[in-house]
């Protein structure tokens, strides 16, 4: 398989228009005639469903929860990243492509992250016209503040909530649509299968859970908005309901997975105190704009924070990295967190946490401008720790927050499966190896609002479609597999419980492919994986029927997948042999414990091919060309 | 830390929306103080899981107090005992060794049970539908600081924003009103100069797509910020009332 990636020719910053000149359109009367089915809700698929919409296309709209506004962009707290240049303090869409391109290692697409640097300003313009109250200055225009990774001033926000903000807007724009009639919504479904006939993405199998029944829907193309798979690790910052298995069973179905090893472990969550915790809690990277991090200088003091001297602290990531301090990006940021515990320098009662103090720059500032800027933050740290992080230091640690990898698509966001599109994170396109904050809400919307309504048409318009029901044979056939699925999964009735089986594979990953990795441990995580796996399908305990509201059948589906995917992820980690950005495999290292990246024979896309259950997956690789920057070591200091 | 204590749970079950329902007590043992109350609802529904029962269907996701997902009756009060605060963000050090606990769903006729502590929430979509929002197609913005917004004007909008549209106003409210779930919508956009055009007819069709959904009206009990897990005030009830005045008297939208 040859993977063209559809790059348009030219100069980059003519690449995008030049694409928009030459791909074809769809005749505006010809436009309902096509039905496209977007999956999920979330910052992505709200604003695809509601842009095509708006384009005329016959929309479906398909989320997991009772309402497509509790998608789980709607957790994004510190913002989203344009290059306005507002501030005048050297930002231009040039710098906002080459730090997205040098945070994620040098690891993404040049053409793609140059055009997301393009749309973002347009995003802006549109959300702040939808009525999305962004944070002001005195005079009335939009504050920016800055970010993980990045020098400049590029960050636009409400409050800590920018996620919620931006998702009501995309989801108040979506519901415009229904209303309409434009975008027919259809709220907790699940989609089970991709349907492919002829080579074509034609339709998705999707189970309603509410009644349990199993629908067919057919269209012209599928949009997947499913995001990421950062649940496999069980405890993570996502949402209870994030999972893979859209993506996987598209994976399945031929589609190619690409850079799954590439997973973000956010440095600045609360810490884990119990085996009874069901997920973790982020506390924005903004936090690190005012917040110092810091370990004692003595390991095992036990010492009060507030009674440690000034002298006896160690600023650590102020120490290593003058010039960025306390911004590195997340990666850098997690790992030295995390090289800290190790040596035995942590806090708290575990010893798996480091101080984020605030104590400075309330001297500076005063209370009244940080609870400003973070009193919601507060307010929730307060909440779940039982302490005040205006008197005390926050305890804080990484935890895994994002996938960077997902399903291959090339420029035009479209799968190796025709017809069959991936947007937001549920894509690999942008983030490279590690993606800076502030960047998600940034792609989510940049690839709903501004790419695929580009794109689609080009697709559309260039393709022969046949005539299609739901009755078709892979309708037929993709029923009767997750059927199939369901009644084995409640037949087995054996005696562990679909969350145990889930924490057990969460810390297999944690310890052997979190944030730094060894080729031996990931060899035996993947036998692990494999005996876990087995005793799932034999030991597995799954309560209720097929045909009811059954919270315990849905999650055993996702974690069934989660057990297969777990393995792709680890295989995909041992075959990159470097470390880049959130891939950190400890024989690759530089002198100064930083990743050190092999150019010579890695620089490329690392996207899987399903060969069959049990088989090994072929590997296909889309070499990355740079011919605008050049690649160095990432250096914060 | 990490203390535990016992509780005993007195939880709504019902299969369907047709079935009757009724209260099952179960025990909660060595519940450790630093689980949040659904924590606590997942180590009950592990055990009935392994004894061969069906373990109590609750809504919940994010589990950070933002989607709104979420949300049950403890003790008679929305989300329960403390204010400003979503069901999953109420931790357990709250509670004390031995407390008896009724756990019931939101109750309210246009928020219809549909299995155990599971309502039917999508009135709340149909309300926004009709008019919580600026008709903008994407495309169609100006440069965004062209229009420069005072920064107390964006703040009260943003305070209005923060809803989570979980449902707790209706279901504290003894009338079933939804009149802070829509003001919260009504202020947001009524505040910023993006909503003004279409002000008067989002006023008016919300207002009716509520009393259509079923909810009922505004007496001023005020239980419902007193329950609003994001504190959102009912100085919004009085802009929805005096924007849905000013429509009505003034404006051609009927």
């Amino acid at each position: 398989m040859h993977l063209d990636a559809k790059i348009p020719a030219g100069p980059l910053a003519q690449k995008w228009d030049r694409h928009r000149f030459e791909t074809k359109l769809v005749n505006p009367a010809n436009k309902r005639k096509y039905s496209i089915l977007v999956v999920g809700t979330g910052l992505a698929g709200a604003s695809a469903s509601a842009s095509l919409a708006e384009l005329g296309y016959d929309v479906k709209t398909f989320c997991i929860h009772d309402s497509p506004r509790r998608a789980h962009s709607i957790a994004a707290q510190g913002g989203i990243n344009a290059a306005k240049n507002y501030p005048n303090d050297g930002d231009s869409i040039q710098r906002l492509f080459y730090d997205t391109i040098k945070g994620g290692d040098f690891r993404a697409r040049e053409a793609n992250v140059y055009r997301l640097a393009q749309v973002s300003n347009a995003i802006i313009d549109h959300c702040a016209a939808q009525g999305i109250p962004f944070a002001r200055e005195y005079g009335g225009l939009l504050a920016n503040r800055s970010f993980g990774g990045a020098q400049v001033s590029r960050t636009f926000y409400a409050r800590g909530q920018t996620g919620q903000q931006m998702l009501l807007g995309a989801y108040s724009a979506l519901m415009r649509q229904v209303a309409a009639g434009k975008v027919h919504l259809f709220p907790r479904r699940e989609m089970l299968d991709l349907v492919v006939v002829n080579g074509q993405a034609r339709g998705i199998v999707a189970r309603n859970l509410l009644t349990g029944e199993i629908e067919r829907h057919a269209a012209h193309a599928v949009l997947l908005c499913t995001g990421g798979y950062g649940n496999v690790y069980y405890l993570s910052t996502n949402a209870k309901a994030c999972n893979v298995t859209a993506t996987f069973r598209a994976y399945k179905r031929g589609a190619l997975f690409a850079n799954p090893c590439f997973t973000q472990i956010h440095p600045t969550c609360i810490p884990v105190h119990g085996t009874y915790q069901s997920k973790l809690t982020l506390m924005s990277e903004s936090l690190r704009n005012d917040g110092r991090v810091w370990v004692p200088k003595t390991a095992g003091d036990k010492r009060a924070p507030t009674d440690i001297p000034e002298a006896e602290r160690d600023y650590f990531l102020e120490r290593k990295y003058p010039s960025f301090g306390n911004l590195v990006p997340r990666d850098v940021a997690s790992r030295n967190s995390k090289e800290q515990c190790d040596r035995g320098y942590g806090v708290g009662e575990t010893g798996l946490a480091v101080y984020l103090d605030f104590a400075d720059a309330i001297q500076r500032d005063g209370q009244a401008t940080i609870a400003k800027k973070y009193g919601n933050l507060f307010q929730m740290y307060e909440k779940i720790t039982g302490d005040d992080p205006y008197r005390m230091p926050m305890m804080i640690y990484p935890a895994v927050h994002y996938t960077m990898g997902g399903l291959w698509v090339d420029y035009n966001l479209m799968s190796t499966v025709d017809g069959l599109f991936a947007l937001g994170e549920a894509n690999f396109s942008d983030h490279g190896a590690n993606r800076l904050g502030a960047s998600a809400l940034m792609q989510g919307l940049a690839d709903g609002y501004f790419v695929i309504p580009a794109t689609i048409g080009g697709y559309l318009a260039g393709t022969r479609f046949d005539a299609l029901t739901t009755g078709h044979a892979g309708f037929t056939d993709a029923e009767r597999q997750v059927e199939e699925r369901t009644r084995k999964l409640l037949s087995i009735a054996g005696k562990r419980t679909v969350d145990d089986f889930h924490r057990r594979l969460g810390l297999i990953l944690w310890d052997h492919c979190g944030m730094s990795r060894t080729n031996e441990g990931l060899i035996q995580a993947r036998a692990l994986i494999r005996e876990l796996r087995e005793e799932f399908w034999q030991n597995v305990r799954v309560p209720g029927s097929a045909a009811d509201l059954n919270q315990s059948l849905e999650k055993a589906g996702r974690v069934a997948d989660f057990m297969e995917f777990a393995e792709l992820l680890v295989v995909d980690a041992l075959a990159r042999q470097e470390s880049c950005g959130g891939h950190f495999n400890e024989a690759f290292q530089t002198e100064e414990n930083e990743a050190r990246r092999d150019d010579q024979n890695f620089c490329h896309v690392a996207a899987w091919e399903f060969t069959g259950d049990g088989r090994d997956p072929n590997l296909h690789k889309e070499p990355l060309i740079f011919e605008n920057v050049q690649l160095t070591q990432r250096s914060y200091k | 830390m990490n203390k535990t204590i016992n509780l005993t749970l007195k939880i709504w079950r019902q299969k369907g929306r047709s079935d009757k329902g009724r209260f099952e007590t179960y025990a909660a043992r060595d519940i450790s103080t630093d689980m949040s109350f659904l924590e606590m609802l997942d180590v009950v529904n592990e055990r009935l899981t392994l004894e061969g029962q069906e373990p109590i269907a609750f809504e919940h996701d994010c589990r950070e107090g933002i989607c709104g997902s979420c949300g049950s009756m403890v003790n008679g009060r929305a989300h329960g005992p403390l204010k400003g605060t979503s069901l999953c963000q109420l931790h357990m050090r709250h509670f004390k060794d031995g407390d008896s606990l009724v756990v019931e769903p939101w109750r309210a006729r246009a928020f219809p049970v549909i299995k155990d502590l599971i309502v039917d929430r999508s009135a709340f979509d149909r309300i926004i539908q009709a008019g919580g929002f600026v008709s903008i197609n994407t495309g169609n913005a100006p440069e965004a600081n062209a229009l420069p917004i005072a920064p107390q004007l964006a703040e009260k909008a943003m305070d209005a924003a923060a809803c989570i549209g979980c449902g707790a106003c209706v279901a504290a409210c003894p009338n079933a009103s939804a009149m802070l779930f829509v003001s919260a919508k009504i202020s947001q956009l009524a505040l910023l100069p993006q909503g003004h055009p279409e002000a008067d007819r989002r006023a008016m069709s919300m207002v009716r797509a509520m009393d259509a959904c079923g909810f009922g009206n505004c007496s001023n009990h005020r239980e419902c910020e007193n329950a609003c897990p994001k504190e959102i005030s009912i100085v919004n009830i009085a802009r929805l009332n005096r924007e849905f005045l000013a429509a009505g008297l003034i404006s051609h939208e009927r």
